[in-house]
This record gives structure tokens, C-alpha cells and sequence, in this order.
């Protein structure tokens, strides 16, 4: 065996080093690199989505148009939600630490289907160049929703270029999804038992089974829009004979799912995260295994919450808001379980502790405000308002991009055999919290106030809070910024890792780090709960040494 | 308007109202945020690595406190629910005596007309103290009408009137947006609601320069389009070779229509009868009716549905 596992340097043989070529990389089947290419992509459209949000934070710090023409504007903002939704969110956590982990946590050598992961992110790539063009050409106007008919008969930007991205983007989900799955059905590991599985598996095949679901809505909503502005066949303009609200009812019935395609691996994430760093077992595991399935199924039935004042019949409005008082309680089952899991630890607060518990109490937040936009009479006030802008942010970015960045850094060792530096860790972790916070928080307030969303221009009155917010996005993006220097140093200057250097459990600390091409030695058989973290010993040992 | 609130004007019956479910929700919230924040605060400092608190083996049965935090936060959101669904019923069915306005939405301004004729363009006086009934609709794409002091929202639709309704509770000048994004200048597309004391408000109808009346305008459109032709003229004979159903009476009863299921006679059914006449025929009647579509704007379908509105009080002709 040791002519496989080391290199002709005498360095042990990992993926990293398994070949330098650039077609080594292009042509890989191996879901390690695979998922180094995502993270490589997605950090690119994070950064020019970013660029964006820059942008229209600037003009939004004095009420009067100063810095962009209102059709400028309108494009900045529409291109930062695709981009950022469909380019960054969506594939965030599936496509890199999903794609990365899940072979090595159900202790197989790959994905299922190691050629359609490659192709997944082909076609991912091919979106994403339909997507620059779109930009290049003009960029979109409609916002991210493409609400009709503005979409379909009035908009003089680049619509049909932004859905073609899109529609070939959602393709690279969907092979993603069906990997995924797979994986967990056929590729475990002898005594890998559904409930011995980590919950980011558990997380992560809730949100592949959406993908596989909800994504085909979303295909084949952006066909009919692109059939009614390009040949003038009515389906949602009225002037055609089509019906508006049809539209909305296709859209959100894909886009209301996906909002739990972005934040439940990100729930994965922290559950790793916290049980690891409290060195404590998560508490209720079974509820907190079930609700990513609740969460799944529930968020299917609750579009219609996004359509309150849209004309749709008020008893519809009754039915959707119930659903989703119902769909909060799954989530708030995971708050509550995270938070006893705290209880008689051994908590170090390492970098990726700080955003998970950052990630908490944001995701709390924004899940609680979630409640008011499901409360009907509140959500007429406050609906297509800052107040949702703050709301959703406070889930993706507060809740999503934390535990994005958190896991990035927990597995960082694992995906490079280097360690991050901790310091500068725990530094980007707290501006970033900080800078989130003074960004949106405000948000809520300017919402209340009655300040709508998507507006260029505004009225005075709403100019503190606006100039707040803008200020906090500055030290966002410091905060952002920062990890792509220290990581990249971290790759040649990082100490070394060894396989497991945060003492964690799971299939994924048991191989080398990186790991091998193949990820095991030998074949790793489980015989144990999940989380089999003792802070009695830890402390013991601490004590000992 | 007050300086720097963190609240907008209190200016609606319903203001009040929503505020104090927000506050509810603000409270609810605030104590299972303080909740959950001030437990990890209290479990990272007490269970910090290398602290000599006591820590046992793992709990393994979890169900009696799963139970309770997933049985009260169930109870606390039916609550919330059914409050916040009884305020949004309310919010959706005007009264009946509340006076009617008309909105046409389009890019990137809001038009009104009062019942005596009125029209205002982005601004819109209305009196205090009495319900007032916005019927919506727009000219091109989605627009919606937000007044946030009076807490109401609504999306008005191409091709499908919505409505919303609301009671001005202080006179003053408030806000008026344009919430849903309908393209280049939808910040632009703002406007300001004027309430004023009831006395005012007939001031300022008498001031303006009003025209005929909605009804009335309405009237001579039916004549000119030739609607009376087959919908029986004013004042003709009565039943003789109908071609058409009477309209008078007629709005808010409910009609059999060929294919036998019955529909109210609102707003919407009879904009639909003008511009797509074949698709909902009234039982017994032929479809011999043509499209009007193109032939009249959204005013004039506001004018025409005044006028059938009118008759059912029995003022243009008698049965």
C-alpha cells in the first residue's frame, strides 16, 4: 500500500497532490477538487455580487440620487439578488463543503455518480458565463423575483440572457441534489445507520431532495416567461390573456423551498460546529435529524405567504399564514436544541464557535421576524419594505453566510492539511458580526417606518438609518475581505494540521488531512452514536496535561 | 409629522391596531431572543474550557423538554395567528357605506377619481372619520399602494381590480408609495394622501373642477358605445325580445351563468363581461355580445361601472 499513499517526493499522496496539471483539475472526478473548483467559483460571485451591494449601500447614504442613475440602480439591485441567490446561496453549502464532506463523512471514496458531479459544475460554470454576459450586455432589471408582465412586456434589460443563466444554473443543483442522495442511500459505511448519520448529512439531504423537487418549478416558470416575451404567448400578461399572480404562485412555489435549500445546510454546519467546540453530544439529535425532513416537506406549502396583498383571496392568505406559524416550530426546535447542547460542555471559542453562535442568535432574528411577515395584519404594513430586506439578509447572510465562513474555517484543516490563523480568525469573525448588525438591524426599523424596498431615491426622513446601514456594510465587507488574505497565506504558512486537530468525531477526521485521493485506507466501519464527544474527559485531559 | 419617530403616524383605524400586534410580537420575540442569548452567554462563561463547573454525562431522554419548547411556541403562534388573521379579515372587507374611489396605477403615477367626478393625479384628499374603499387596478404592470400611516397595503393588478379600504383617523398629509417594483422610476412613483375634517374634504370637492359624475359620465358612455342598444335603454319599454340582460339591480346579486355555476356581479365581473363578453354568458341569453377591449380605457371602465353600480338604486329608470 505504501506506493499508493505516498508521492515520488516521499510526501504522503493526497488529493491536492495527486496531480498538478490544469487538465488534472479540469477533468478531476474527484469530489474533493470538485468542490474546490465550487468554492473557487462561488468566492467569485460572492465578491461580484458583493461589489454590487457596494454600490447601491453608497447611493443609498443620501436620499437624492447622486451616484447611479435610477436605471443603474435598479440593475445594481436586481443582479445582486441573481447572483447572489442563484450563484452563491444556492450552491454555497451543497456544492463545496456538501460535495467535500459527505463522501468522507459516510466514509465512501466518492460521490455516487463522480462524472455527473463533474458535470454539475460545468453547467454551474456555463450559467454563470450566461449570467457575466447578461452583465456585460447591461445586466437585468426585473429583480431577482422577475415578476410579470414587467418582465415579460416592459423590461428593456437583458431578461431573457438572466433567465438562460439561471435555467442552466439550476441544472448543476439538481445533479448536485441527486448525488447527494445517492450518496446517503447506497454509499454509507458499514454501521452508518440513518441515525448515526452527522446532521450536516442530515441537513444536506433535506436540501438535495428540495433541490431535486422544487428546482424543475423554476425551469419551467423562467420557459413560459421567456415564451411570453419573446414569441407573445399569454400565460402571465393580462394584456395577452395571461394571469399575473400565476407567475407569483410558480415562482415562490420554487423560491419559498429554496429559502431552505440556502439555510439548511447551513444548519448542518453549526450543528457539527457546536458539538464539536462544547465537545458535547447534540442535544436532541432525533428532533434535530427530523426537523431538516419538517422543515423540507412544510416549506413546500407555504409560498403562498409571500402573496399577502397580491390580490390572492384572503382565505388563501389564512391558510398560507397558518402553514407558516407551523413551518417556524422545526426551526425553532433547532435553536432551542443548539442552545442545550451548550449546556455542560467544555466550550472553547475557536473561530468557528464565534459564528456559530453567531449564526444563532442571527438566525434567530431573522426566524422570529419571519413570524411577523406571517402574521397577515402586521405583514400588509410591512411587506415589500426594508423590513423584509433586513428580515431575509438576517437568514442568508446573518444565518447562511456565517455558517458558510464558520465551516469553511472548521474544515479548512481538512481541505488543505493547514491550519487557519486563529487570531485573525476570531478578528474577521467578530467585524463581521458587528458590521452585519449595523448594516441591517437598522433595516427593520426603516421598514416599520414605511421606507419600501427597491427605491433609488427617498424621503428624508429615512436618511440616518440609511447612512447607519451603509456604514455597517463597510466593515462587512472589511470583515469579508480579510479570510481571502489569511487563508491564501495560510495554504504555504499555516502550521501543519495533522488529521483531526480539532479532536472531533466523524468519519471525516479519521483520514489524513488532506485526505487521500481515495479518502480512507481502509474501508472505515461504524459501531457508535454520532457525536461522541465526552467534556468530563476533555477536561480531565486538560487537567492532565 | 413628528421628528425622527420610530413609528410612522398613527393615522388609520387600523394603525393602532397593527402596532399593538407588532408590539406583541416585539415582546414574544425580545424575551425568546433575551432567552436563548442570555442562555449561551450564561453556558460559555459557567462551561468555558478549564472552568471547574460540574458537568455530567450527557442527558439521553430529551423528550419531556423537546416537548415543552416545541408545545408553548406552538400555543404562542396560534395565538398570534388567529389575532393577526381576524385584523387582516377586517383589514380586507370594507363597510358598506364607505365612499368609493376609484385608482388607475401606471408608470409611474397614481390616478384617482372621486364619486362626483374628481380626479387628482399622485395626490389624494380624503375625509377623516369615514370609510373609505379603494378600488384598484393598473394600466401596465404591478404597482402597489402603500400608505404607511394608515398601515394598508395593496397591489393593484393589470387587468384585475383588487380593493382595500381604510378610515383616516387625523387629518394631515401622509405618505403615499408605490411598494411593489414596477421598473425606472418606482422611487419616483410617490404621492401624498391628505386627510382632512369632513367639512374640508366637501370644501375641497366643491373647489375643484369636477365634471360629471362618475355614474353620470358613465351614462353617456353607455349610450355612445351603444350599450343600450340591447341592455335596455333608459327609460324604454320593458319586457319585449330581451338580446341582453337588464342591468339594473343587477351589481353585487349573484348570476346563473350558462354553464350553470353563479358568480357575484362586482366590479370584476362586469369589467370582464365588457372586455371578454363570451366568457362568462348569463343562462338563457346568446353569445352575441363583441369585446369592447381596446375601445375603452380603464377610466371609462370605472365610469361604466359606476353608472350599472347607480342603477341598482332605481334612479335612471324604473322596473
Amino acid at each position: 500500500m505504501t506506493s499508493v499513499t505516498t508521492t515520488s517526493q516521499g510526501q504522503e499522496r493526497h488529493y491536492l497532490n495527486a496531480g498538478y496539471s490544469i487538465r488534472s483539475w479540469l477533468l478531476t472526478t474527484d469530489h474533493k477538487r470538485i468542490a474546490i473548483l465550487y468554492l473557487l467559483t462561488i468566492t467569485f460571485f460572492f465578491f461580484v455580487g458583493g461589489a454590487m451591494a457596494t454600490l447601491f449601500r453608497l447611493e443609498l447614504l443620501t436620499p437624492a440620487a447622486d451616484l447611479v442613475s435610477a436605471d443603474t440602480y435598479n440593475r445594481l439591485f436586481s443582479m445582486h439578488g441573481v447572483i447572489m441567490v442563484w450563484f452563491f446561496l444556492v450552491p454555497a453549502i451543497p456544492a463545496t463543503l456538501g460535495n467535500f464532506l459527505v463522501p468522507l463523512m459516510v466514509g465512501a471514496s466518492d460521490m455516487a455518480f463522480p462524472r455527473l458531479n463533474l458535470a454539475s459544475w460545468y453547467i454551474f460554470l456555463l450559467g454563470g458565463l450566461f449570467t457575466l454576459t447578461m452583465m456585460i450586455v447591461g445586466g437585468v432589471d426585473t429583480g431577482w423575483t422577475f415578476y410579470t408582465p414587467y418582465s415579460t412586456a416592459f423590461s428593456n434589460s437583458a431578461v431573457i440572457l438572466a433567465i438562460v443563466g439561471v435555467f442552466i444554473a439550476g441544472f448543476s443543483s439538481i445533479f448536485t441534489g441527486i448525488n447527494i442522495i445517492v450518496t446517503v442511500h447506497k454509499l454509507r459505511a458499514p454501521g452508518l445507520t440513518w441515525f448515526r448519520l452527522p446532521l450536516f448529512i442530515w441537513a444536506n439531504y433535506a436540501t438535495s431532495v428540495i433541490m431535486v423537487l422544487a428546482t424543475p418549478i423554476l425551469a419551467i416558470t423562467l420557459v413560459l416567461v421567456a415564451v411570453e416575451r419573446l414569441l407573445g404567448i399569454g400565460i402571465f400578461d393580462p394584456a395577452l390573456g395571461g394571469d399575473p399572480l400565476l407567475f407569483q404562485h410558480l415562482f415562490w412555489f420554487y423560491s419559498h423551498p429554496a429559502v431552505y435549500i440556502m439555510i439548511l445546510p447551513g444548519m448542518g454546519v453549526v450543528s457539527e460546529m457546536i458539538a464539536a467546540f462544547a465537545r458535547r453530544p447534540v442535544f436532541g439529535y432525533k428532533f434535530v435529524a427530523l426537523s431538516s425532513v419538517a422543515i423540507a416537506v412544510v416549506g413546500f406549502l407555504v409560498w403562498g405567504h409571500h402573496m399577502f396583498v397580491s390580490g390572492q383571496s384572503i382565505y388563501a392568505g389564512m391558510v398560507f399564514s397558518f402553514l407558516s406559524f407551523l413551518v417556524a416550530i422545526p426551526s425553532a426546535i433547532k435553536v432551542f436544541n443548539w442552545t442545550a447542547s451548550l449546556h455542560g460542555g467544555s466550550i472553547a471559542l475557536d473561530t468557528p464557535m464565534l459564528y456559530a453562535l453567531g449564526f444563532i442568535g442571527l438566525f434567530t432574528m431573522g426566524g422570529l421576524t419571519g413570524l411577523y411577515l406571517a402574521s397577515l395584519a402586521v405583514d400588509v404594513h410591512v411587506h415589500d419594505t426594508y423590513f423584509i430586506v433586513a428580515h431575509f439578509h438576517y437568514i442568508m447572510v446573518g444565518g447562511m453566510v456565517m455558517a458558510y465562513i464558520g465551516g469553511l474555517h472548521y474544515w479548512w484543516p481538512k481541505f488543505t492539511g493547514r491550519l487557519y490563523p486563529e487570531w485573525w480568525g476570531r478578528i474577521s469573525a467578530i467585524l463581521i458580526f458587528f458590521g452585519f448588525n449595523l448594516t441591517f438591524f437598522p433595516q427593520f426599523i426603516l421598514g416599520y417606518q414605511g421606507m419600501p424596498r427597491r427605491y433609488h431615491v427617498y424621503a428624508p426622513e429615512f436618511q440616518v438609518l440609511n447612512v447607519m446601514s451603509t456604514a455597517g456594510a463597510s466593515i462587512l465587507a472589511v470583515g469579508y475581505i480579510f479570510p481571502i488574505f489569511y487563508l491564501l497565506w495560510s495554504l504555504r504558512r499555516g502550521e501543519r494540521a495533522g488529521p483531526n486537530p480539532w479532536r472531533a468525531t466523524g468519519l471525516e477526521w479519521q483520514t489524513a488531512s488532506p485526505p487521500p485521493p481515495h479518502n480512507f485506507e481502509r474501508q472505515p466501519v461504524v459501531s457508535g452514536q454520532p457525536y461522541d464527544y465526552d467534556a468530563v474527559a476533555t477536561e480531565e485531559s486538560l487537567r492532565d496535561e | 409629522m413628528e421628528n425622527i419617530p420610530l413609528l410612522p403616524d398613527q393615522a388609520s383605524t387600523f394603525a393602532a391596531d397593527v402596532d399593538l400586534l407588532f408590539f406583541a410580537l416585539l415582546g414574544i420575540s425580545g424575551l425568546i431572543t433575551a432567552g436563548v442569548v442570555t442562555a449561551i452567554v450564561i453556558f460559555i462563561v459557567r462551561y468555558r474550557r478549564g472552568s471547574d463547573a460540574p458537568r455530567g454525562a450527557a442527558p439521553i431522554n430529551t423528550l419531556k423538554l423537546e416537548a415543552v419548547w416545541i408545545i408553548i411556541p406552538f400555543v404562542l403562534s396560534m395565538g398570534i395567528y388567529v389575532w393577526a388573521a381576524s385584523l387582516y379579515f377586517q383589514m380586507f372587507r370594507p363597510p358598506d357605506d364607505a365612499l368609493e374611489i376609484s385608482v388607475v396605477g401606471q408608470q409611474w403615477m397614481w390616478k384617482f377619481q372621486h364619486p362626483e367626478g374628481q380626479r387628482e393625479i399622485n395626490e389624494l384628499h380624503v375625509p377623516v372619520g369615514r370609510p373609505v374603499k379603494l378600488l384598484l387596478i393598473s394600466q401596465d404592470v404591478i404597482h402597489s399602494f402603500y400608505v404607511p400611516a394608515f398601515r394598508i397595503k395593496q397591489d393593484a393588478l393589470p387587468g384585475q381590480y383588487t380593493t382595500v379600504w381604510f378610515e383616516a383617523t387625523r387629518p394631515g398629509e401622509y405618505h403615499l408609495f408605490c411598494a411593489e417594483y414596477c421598473g425606472t422610476d418606482h422611487a419616483k412613483m410617490v404621492g401624498t394622501v391628505i386627510a382632512l375634517d369632513p367639512a374640508g374634504y366637501q370644501q375641497w370637492l366643491a373647489e375643484q373642477d369636477g365634471g360629471p359624475s362618475v355614474a353620470s359620465a358613465g351614462e353617456q358612455l353607455f349610450l355612445d358605445l351603444g350599450c343600450q342598444s340591447c341592455h335596455r335603454p333608459p327609460g324604454a319599454a320593458a319586457e319585449g325580445q330581451r338580446r341582453a340582460p337588464s342591468l339594473v339591480g343587477l351589481f353585487g346579486t349573484s348570476v346563473t351563468l350558462a354553464s350553470g355555476e353563479t358568480v357575484t356581479a362586482d366590479e370584476g365581473y362586469i369589467r370582464r363581461s365588457i372586455l371578454n363578453p363570451q366568457a362568462q354568458i348569463v343562462a338563457g341569453f346568446r353569445p352575441i355580445m363583441p369585446t369592447y377591449e381596446g375601445q375603452v380605457s380603464e377610466e371609462d371602465l370605472t365610469a361604466l361601472i359606476g353608472y350599472i353600480r347607480s342603477l341598482e338604486n332605481g334612479n335612471s329608470e324604473n322596473e
